[in-house]
Formats: C-alpha cells, sequence, structure tokens
C-alpha cells in the first residue's frame, strides 16, 4: 500500500530482550484515518511493537515510517495513552493535561486554553483544578486521553487504555472512542487483549501470535459499523466476529 | 556499573577507596589519616593483647545482653499489642514516642540511677533497640492475613499448633526485619553508652587511644567496630530475604 | 466529648507519670526525683529564662548540621540515583555508614577539630548524611518507569525529566528521609554536648549532675525528648499535609 495511504507503516521489525525475541520480522501498515487494533494474548509484543513506533523502544532491526518519514524516536507527529494513566500526582489536572505543550514551550495561557478544551470534550469539566488522587480511575484515564488530544498529534496510540478501569467504565469509553473516531481525523492505533472491545472500536483488527510474534491475519469488521453503539453489541456479524477470533485464539492461552 | 563489559559487584568501589586511604596515608597528608596498611598491622598486633579482648568481650556482652532483653521483652509486648486494641491504644504512642526520641538524652539519667558499669550500658542497648522491635512485631501480627487465621480455624487447629505452624511465620519476615534494624540500633545504643560512660570496653579504649593520640589503634578498632556491625547486619538481611519471598508488602 | 484516642492517650501519661511520682517518693534512689520536683524545677529554669539560652547555644550545631546535610545529601542523593557511575562510587560508603555506629568516630573528630562549634556541626553532619543521601538515592532511582516514558513520549529532554518527573516524583521520601536525618542530627548534637563541650543544654545536664541537682538534670532531659518529639511529629503533619496522595496518580 502507497504512503499516502498509510499514515504508519513498519518493516521487518525484529526485537530481542536478551535470549528472548519478542518480535520478529514484524511487518504491518496502519490506514491513515483509521482505528487498527493490534489484539492478541499476552507475551505477543503488541506492547512492544507500539512502544516501537512510539519511539519509546529501539528495534534491534527494521524501520517504523510515518507518514512516509523514517522516525527513530518520539516526536509531534505522535501521542501515547498509557495504561496505567502515567498521570504526575502533584499537578493538577489542568497541568496534566497542558504537560504536553508544556514541553514544547507553548506559552502558559495558550497552553492552558487548548487544555481547557480538551478537559471539556472528554467530559471533565469542572475538575481542571483537581487532582489526580482525588479522581476515580475511569477519570484519570479521560485526563491522559485529554493530554494526548491537547498535542494534536495526526497519530494517536493507546496501550491498552481501558484496562486499567471497571467494567461498565470500560464499555463506555468504548462507546467514546468511536464517537471520537469518527469526530477526529485522527489515526488510531490501538492495543487490547479483549475481543470485544477490538470488534468493537475498530475499523481493523491485527491479530498477533506469541513466540514468534507475528501477524496471523487481519480482519476488517464492516457491516455493523454505521449502526448506532448501541445496536453493534447485538449485531450478528459482530458477535460471530468475536466468536471466530476467540476460536484461533484460544489454542495460545492454554 | 560495567568496565570493559564485565560487570563490577557491588561494595567493589571499596577497593578504590582502600587505595585511595593508603596513598593520601602514606603522602602524610595529615596526621589523623594513618596509612590503611599500618592499621592492619597495629590490628594485627593488638587484636590478641588482654585490653582488645577484654573489650571486646565487655562489649560483646553489653551487647547481647542488651539485645537479649530487648528480644525477651519486645516481641511479646509487640504480640500483645498487634492482637489486643486496648492495650495497642494504651501503649502506642509511648512506643512511637520512644521511637523519634534521641535516647542519647537519657544516658545521664541511667549514668546517674544505675553508676557507670555495664548494667547501665546493657539497658542503654536495651532501650534503643526495643522500640523498633516492638513495632515491627506488631505490624508483623497485624497484617497475618484474616484469611489464614479463617482457615486455621476451619480446620480445627489447636490455638498452640495455629501459633506455631501458621501465626509464628506468617509474622516472622517483619520480625526479622525489626531485629535486624534493633541489632544495628544496639550496636549504636552500646557505643554511645560506653562513649559517655567510658570505663568499660571499647568507651575506655577509645579514651586511651585519643589521649595518646595512637591514630593507628584508634583506626584499627573503628574499622573492627563498622566490619562487624556491617557483616553481621547483612547476615541478618540475608536471612530476612530467605523468609522474604512470602512477606506481603505493607502500605 | 473527647476522642477515645485522646482519653487513652492522657490515661497512659498519668499512669506513667503517676508511676514516676510514686516510685521516687518510695524513695529506690536518692537521685531519683519525683515527678513533680521535676516539673518544678523545669518551670524555674523556664522563667529564669536559662532554658531559652540553653537551647538557642544548642540548636545551633544542629540546624546549621542539619542544613548543610540537607543541601549536600540531596545534591549527592539525587547524583547518585541518576548515575550508575556515581552509585557504583559513592553508595557502599553510605550504606556502611548508616548500619555502623557513627558515634565512635566522635573522639576522632575531637582530635581532629577541637572541642568547639566545628565539631559538634560535624558530628551532626556525619549521623545525619547517611540516611538523607540514602532515602534521596532510592526514591530517584525508583521513579515509576511509566512517568518518565510519559514524559519522553511528549518529547521532553533529559533535563526536564530530571526537574519536571523524577524530583517531584522523589520528594516525598527525600522528606522522610530528611525528617530521619533531623531525628539522627538530634542524637548527634546531644552527643556533642555530653561529649565535646557542654554548652546550652548539655551544660545544664552536667553541671546538675555536678551539683546534685537532680531534679533539674531530669527537668533538662525531659524538655529535650519533649521538644524533639513534637518537633518531629510537626514534621510528619507536614509531611502528610503537603504530599497527600503523591503516591496514587498513577494507576488506581
Amino acid at each position: 500500500m502507497s504512503d499516502e495511504v498509510n499514515a504508519v507503516s513498519v518493516k521487518g521489525i525484529y526485537k530481542n530482550y536478551g535470549d528472548v525475541e519478542a518480535l520478529r520480522d514484524m511487518s504491518l501498515d496502519f490506514p491513515k484515518g483509521q482505528l487498527t487494533s493490534l489484539l492478541g494474548p499476552s507475551g505477543c509484543g503488541k506492547t512492544t511493537l507500539l512502544k516501537i513506533i512510539a519511539g519509546l523502544l529501539v528495534p534491534n532491526q527494521g524501520e517504523v515510517r510515518v507518514n512516509g518519514q523514517i522516525v527513530t524516536e518520539p516526536g509531534p507527529d505522535r501521542a501515547f495513552v498509557f495504561q496505567d494513566f502515567a498521570l504526575m500526582p502533584w499537578a493538577s489536572v489542568l497541568r496534566n493535561v497542558a504537560f504536553g505543550l508544556e514541553l514544547r514551550k507553548v506559552a502558559k495561557s495558550e497552553r492552558e486554553d487548548i487544555a481547557r478544551k480538551y478537559i471539556k470534550e472528554v467530559g471533565l469539566d469542572g475538575f481542571e483544578n483537581s487532582y489526580p488522587h482525588e479522581l476515580s480511575g475511569g477519570m484519570r484515564q479521560r485526563v491522559g486521553l485529554a493530554r494526548a488530544l491537547s498535542v494534536d498529534s495526526p497519530v494517536l496510540l493507546m496501550d491498552e487504555p481501558f484496562s486499567a478501569v471497571d467494567e461498565q467504565t470500560r464499555r463506555k469509553f468504548q462507546e467514546d472512542l468511536l464517537q471520537l473516531v469518527k469526530e477526529e481525523s485522527k489515526t488510531f492505533i490501538f492495543v487490547t487483549h479483549s475481543i470485544e472491545e477490538a470488534v468493537y472500536v475498530s475499523d481493523q483488527v491485527a491479530i498477533l501470535l506469541p513466540r514468534p510474534s507475528r501477524v496471523s491475519e487481519i480482519i476488517k469488521p464492516s457491516s455493523f459499523k454505521n449502526k448506532d453503539v448501541d445496536s453493534i453489541r447485538k449485531d450478528s456479524e459482530y458477535l460471530d466476529t468475536v466468536e471466530k477470533i476467540w476460536k484461533s485464539l484460544r489454542s495460545y492461552v492454554e | 556499573m560495567r568496565i570493559f563489559g564485565i560487570k563490577l559487584p557491588n561494595m567493589t568501589s571499596l577497593i578504590l577507596w582502600g587505595l585511595l586511604w593508603e596513598i593520601l596515608g602514606r603522602m602524610e597528608v595529615s596526621f589523623f589519616l594513618p596509612p590503611l596498611s599500618s592499621i592492619f598491622t597495629t590490628l594485627a598486633d593488638i587484636y590478641d593483647s588482654k585490653a582488645f579482648i577484654r573489650a571486646l568481650s565487655e562489649t560483646a556482652v553489653a551487647f547481647f545482653g542488651g539485645l537479649f532483653y530487648a528480644l525477651v521483652i519486645g516481641i511479646p509486648v509487640g504480640i500483645f499489642m498487634g492482637k489486643n486494641r486496648f492495650i495497642d491504644e494504651l501503649l502506642l504512642p509511648w512506643v512511637n514516642m520512644f521511637m523519634s526520641a534521641p535516647l542519647t538524652a537519657l544516658v545521664p539519667v541511667l549514668m546517674v540511677l544505675f553508676g557507670f558499669g555495664l548494667k547501665s550500658i546493657i539497658i542503654v542497648t536495651t532501650l534503643f533497640a526495643i522500640w523498633i522491635i516492638i513495632l515491627n512485631t506488631r505490624a508483623g501480627v497485624k497484617q497475618i492475613n484474616r484469611s489464614l487465621v479463617d482457615m486455621a480455624n476451619s480446620f480445627g487447629a489447636k490455638p498452640i499448633d495455629a501459633f506455631v505452624k501458621i501465626y509464628f511465620w506468617a509474622a516472622l519476615p517483619e520480625i526479622i526485619g525489626g531485629i535486624r534494624i534493633g541489632f544495628i540500633r544496639a550496636v549504636k545504643g552500646v557505643i554511645i553508652g560506653q562513649l559517655l560512660i567510658s570505663i568499660v570496653g571499647f568507651g575506655s579504649l577509645f579514651e586511651l587511644y585519643s589521649s595518646r593520640f595512637l591514630m593507628s589503634h584508634f583506626w584499627a578498632i573503628i574499622l573492627v567496630l563498622f566490619a562487624l556491625a556491617f557483616t553481621i547486619s547483612e547476615l541478618l538481611a540475608m536471612l530476612a530475604k530467605r523468609f522474604d519471598y512470602y512477606a506481603s508488602k505493607r502500605g | 466529648m473527647i476522642s477515645r484516642s485522646l482519653t487513652l492517650k492522657l490515661l497512659s501519661a498519668l499512669v506513667i507519670f503517676g508511676a514516676w511520682e510514686i516510685s521516687s517518693r518510695a524513695g529506690i534512689n536518692y537521685a531519683f526525683p519525683t515527678f513533680f520536683e521535676s516539673m518544678l524545677a523545669l518551670w524555674n529554669l523556664t522563667i529564669s529564662g536559662q532554658i531559652f539560652v540553653a537551647y538557642a547555644e544548642t540548636l545551633k550545631p544542629l540546624v546549621v548540621g542539619v542544613l548543610i546535610s540537607t543541601f549536600i545529601g540531596v545534591g549527592i542523593g539525587v547524583w547518585v540515583g541518576l548515575s550508575e557511575k556515581f552509585d557504583w562510587l559513592v553508595s557502599p560508603i553510605f550504606i556502611i555508614m548508616q548500619s555502623a555506629p557513627l558515634a565512635a568516630l566522635i573522639p576522632l573528630v575531637i582530635m581532629a577539630y577541637g572541642i568547639g562549634i566545628t565539631s559538634k556541626t560535624f558530628v551532626v553532619c556525619i549521623m545525619a548524611m547517611p540516611v538523607i543521601v540514602l532515602n534521596t538515592s532510592g526514591a530517584v532511582k525508583n521513579t515509576p518507569t511509566s512517568m518518565i516514558e510519559m514524559a519522553r513520549s511528549f518529547l521532553s529532554t533529559e533535563r526536564e525529566v530530571i526537574f519536571k518527573i523524577i524530583i517531584p516524583s522523589a520528594s516525598p521520601v527525600i522528606f522522610a528521609g530528611l525528617r530521619l536525618g533531623v531525628s539522627a542530627g538530634f542524637i548527634g548534637a546531644i552527643l556533642a554536648e555530653l561529649k565535646i563541650t557542654p554548652t546550652g543544654v548539655g551544660d545544664i545536664i552536667s553541671y546538675s549532675r555536678m551539683t546534685a541537682d537532680y531534679p533539674s538534670m531530669y527537668a533538662a532531659i525531659f524538655s529535650i525528648i519533649v521538644l524533639a518529639v513534637l518537633f518531629l511529629n510537626v514534621l510528619e503533619r507536614i509531611e502528610k499535609y503537603l504530599f497527600a496522595g503523591n503516591d496514587q496518580g498513577y494507576v488506581s
């Protein structure tokens, strides 16, 4: 696929940790403006791949291209949302959200305005001056999301962002994410180990298998994409897709 | 830290510092810093002298005596405090207070009440060590998982069995941790006691050597003391590690 | 309605002080004044102003020593936490200092620096620095990796990571280390007083002991303990207030 269609593409990525081979000859394309999931059981290297794309880890071999350019470190073109939120507990919500802009030397009043806008957008209006320990898990992750949105990167990398919150909050997040993908013209790369979640939110799902890590197939769930958020979970193609994926992954869990 | 790719183990920089000490000593940079080698030779000279052996044994008696009382009184008190809320509420403020209080200030009182001898030093040592032993024992008892207690009861364990087979081991990691810190504090206690009371043990040797400016002698006993304190402390740490694998993380 | 814990505290205080009073009246030891005699002596020392002059003298080496230990200790600690080489070089010294009876070095300090405020300040520093350095370096080393990654992912420089992430994250433990350092410094200050030259409060203790004015001696010691405990408690409260919830910003 050509580079104009892909926001991100990785080719021939190898990553070893000592003797353990986390990724071997991994190649994958991520189309622009869409949400691609990396789905697989633990140990299949999906978080490793995501961090390599983010520039937080260096691969032993291979290249990562963002919008056609090779990247080797973090850059303004990619923003990361962390599984454990990674909020600064000593800073207010406002400062946390504005942190990315603070590091880019944006003037204080300007970055606070931008931050406020995104705080509102994720539904935390009124909590600007609260501190992380005063918020619930779900709220903290919204802060992390607002922070990633504030820097306005074309690519958003999300590392199991909803795994540390309770089930109900998680479902709400998934619905909100669908909405977000529709509204923002960004490219999302989303790591998860939940099959339902992957099929629900993604435009395409890349199934990764472990030891050695490889892409086993790419699924593009489609027909239920335009249904409203509540109906999707009952749609028969959705349920079939989930079942199909579970069957093929099952042997790797045992 | 790696040099030429080989990983250097933890305390090896001490070799470097030892070398530096030797060099500075030989350069006679300061009267108070004799070369490390001469300190070792002095140590070899005096370690079997009567004065040294007597100092060592007096110190050891005071130290082990003090530690003994600290354990024999401290552990039961800690257990009671861990199990009984009333006693806990009554005693905890005091234990905490004495933990943070500068116990050194009490030494003059002890000198006045119990005289200048071994008795006072044993009491000082006990006082230094006992509070942390109480606190850690109490914590060890308190954190015994309720499920373990229920499990013991559900299998009909007799109280003595439950204590010996379950509770003791469950609380042990914390208690050993307390003993280790108690040990270090006991060492400080026995030394501070001897420094201020100065007629027995190493205290008297310190007086002797410093009044005659016998630097090598002085450093020799310092090294012995520090080495002993550090070695036994590390041994206790290794002991604690053997029980650590099942110790629950606190806080 | 007084709370239960406060009642118990007062009750136990009454018991202890009562026991003091009774056992000293039982005449166990002529050098054991009663609680009331000691409190009276304390009162006299207070209104004569003696005790304030004494503390001013005693606190000088303590305050100076703690300040020096704090600045140098935190500096060294941060450096050790950040640099593997410096850690290898310097940590063993402080690790040994932590378990060693540092008081043994006091005669050496006296020999080298004489009797005076320099010696006393030096003693306070020796006692306070190891725990400050080790707490600081430990906190720096234990900065949560994901926060450092977060900062890097948003393009921070090395310097920004140190000052905006590592140091704020390590602050609670550094402060706790300072508190322990002050506690050790107290011991150093008193040892210095009793062993080097009594000026200040140590003078009251020594002199009253020599003149067999035991109530005053007990009064002085009582005041030291009360003051030290109160001060450290205040520090603990400040610590709790400043750093409430500081360990809960990441993961639920």
